[in-house]
């Protein structure tokens, strides 16, 4: 990989975790728990119908669908962040 | 740590639910006296949430032929019919059942859990893609995790998103079969169909039609949403149940797709239990041969719905977006939710109570379902409580409830038409049934 396309990447991957972020924050009464290793059900108390409803704007936001078996195996936001990048690679 | 100790939320909010009243799932029935009646705690007892669309739990007809059944082929098969073989009525009920629907081919279920158990996961293979509605039955969400589909949830009744998710997938090889449900069990919201249909049309998806709460209830021969609809001939895929109108247990998966019998050596939950008993088949035969006549069932039930709903709706509680024969009270405050339920069950008026995270938007539900058996003298009592408790605890005001009295409500007095609603929704209660028609 250049130089180049490993910066997009970062970028690219950056840009991921400020939506999922931005998501998060807004279901959540306290937005200082949100970071990158936020374990997503355990650390911010979300019921299963949020956590769908926050899946179904991330899935409108980046244009992709979310297997739920992907989902199953996310725990933090930086693990959700991972599996939006493959997804992406897996539908380009 | 025990084994049980995984559990200690769910059992520290079933004993919150203990400490104020009753629970759910405990209460036992000294009697069932009929379709519509109980004593619960030596109390006569109104039953209004039940699933006893049609009322036919104590049709005489229904009674006879199970009994007569168990006398000539006694209580069990106690096996499947895979390691066992079939019964007689196993055959002549999926006959019935194929001539109903005139559809090719059916495989009856021991429960309508497992037809969709059974179904879901032996028709989506590995490879293949499940789309399924987010607010599917437990049925349908434990079928994908038996089946090795990938599974994609679309938002709730939105044919669009759907559609967004189907667009994605063009490219993918592998089949896509898309799930939907007729009457939602917790809202009693109708699924918009022929939008589905376009939809699976347009992409060259599968489409599997749950149809346990409109069998019966829908269309004019009473098959459904499917018919009620007009796009039988689209559905690919159709489950039921023998639990709800039919009044009894077991379930089926009916289909014009050629080759439908291979599914009985490849669907588990089909293989290894036991088929349904002869009085059961009996008596779901006697209950299905009178469901395409039973237009006056259908009138009664749509009456008594309508009945209900506009009732409770003018004494200013939030119900569910449609009309149906399943009418529920949407409540934001649990305690006050719970203490309406126990209410209503000293009232002796029994609904059901159902709680996050099994119910929409986080809601307190209080579920009722209609039957075709309710009088109208039940259901104006059920309003008149309703109406009572809902004052006393500051669920409704006087000034938003336009009828305080759940008699005025049987002469049909609501302002507004009951079925409005979305415009992606079928809003018409079948065409046997004039929902304005009074009781």
């Amino acid at each position: 990989m250049t130089a180049l396309s490993s910066a997009g990447a970062a970028a690219a991957q950056n840009d991921i975790l400020s939506e999922i972020k931005k998501q998060l924050i807004s279901r959540v009464e306290n937005a200082s728990l949100v970071n990158e290793n936020t374990n997503i059900t355990r650390d911010l108390g979300l019921d299963s119908l949020t956590v769908m409803d926050f899946i179904f704007d991330l899935e409108d936001s980046f244009d992709i669908s979310i297997p739920m078996e992907r989902i199953a195996e996310v725990q933090t936001v930086a693990d959700l962040a991972q599996a939006i990048i493959v997804l992406q690679k897996e539908a380009s | 740590m025990g084994i049980f100790d995984q559990y200690k939320a769910l059992q520290e909010q079933h004993a919150a639910l203990a400490s104020v009243g009753q629970c759910p799932d405990q209460l036992q029935f000294d009697d069932i006296i009929s379709p519509t009646e109980a004593t619960l705690n030596g109390k006569p007892t109104i039953l209004m949430g039940t699933n006893n669309y049609l009322g036919m739990t104590f049709d005489e007809g229904c009674v006879q032929s199970a009994i007569d059944a168990l006398k000539e082929e006694g209580t069990g098969t106690t096996g499947s019919r895979i390691a066992n073989g079939s019964y007689n009525g196993h055959k002549a009920l999926e006959d019935e059942l194929t001539a109903f629907y005139d559809m090719d081919s059916a495989i009856l279920f021991s429960t309508g859990y497992q037809a969709n158990l059974g179904a879901i996961s032996a028709l989506a293979g590995r490879d293949d893609y499940l789309l399924i509605d987010a607010d599917s039955h437990a049925s349908i969400y434990d079928a994908c995790r038996l089946s090795d589909a990938q599974v994609i949830r679309f938002r709730h009744n939105d044919p669009k998103n759907l559609a967004r998710k189907l667009e994605r997938l063009q490219d993918k090889p592998g089949n896509k079969l898309i799930v939907i449900e007729s009457i939602y069990s917790m809202l009693g919201d109708m699924s918009p169909i022929a939008e589905f249909v376009a939809i699976k049309k347009k992409y060259g998806a599968y489409l599997l039609v749950d149809e346990a709460h409109s069998l019966g209830v829908l269309g004019e021969k009473g098959r459904g949403i499917c018919e009620h609809a007009g796009v039988e001939k689209d559905v690919d895929f159709i489950t039921g149940t023998f639990s709800k109108s039919i009044g009894t247990i077991g379930g089926f998966l009916l289909s014009n797709v050629p080759g439908l019998d291979i599914i009985r050596l490849a669907s588990r939950p089909y293989m290894f239990t036991a088929s349904p008993p002869p009085s059961v088949v009996a008596s779901a035969r006697h209950t299905l041969a009178r469901i395409a006549g039973a237009t006056d069932l259908r009138e009664r039930l749509w009456a008594n719905a309508t009945q209900l709903y506009t009732g409770l709706q003018n004494a200013g509680y939030e119900l569910g977006p449609t009309l149906s024969p399943i009418v529920a009270i949407r409540l934001k405050d649990a305690e006050k939710a719970i203490a309406l339920w126990n209410g209503l069950l000293d009232a002796g008026i029994y609904t059901n109570l159902a709680l996050p995270p099994a119910t929409p938007f986080g809601w307190y539900l209080l579920r009722s379902s209609i039957s075709a058996a309710h009088t109208p003298e039940q259901i104006a009592k059920a309003v008149d409580i309703c109406t009572k408790i809902g004052l006393e605890l500051e669920l409704i005001t006087l000034s938003n409830s336009r009828a305080t009295n759940g008699t005025s409500a049987v002469n049909g007095a609501s302002e507004t038409p009951p079925c409005a609603t979305s415009e992606t929704e079928p809003t018409v209660p079948p065409k046997t049934g004039d929902s304005t028609a009074t009781a």
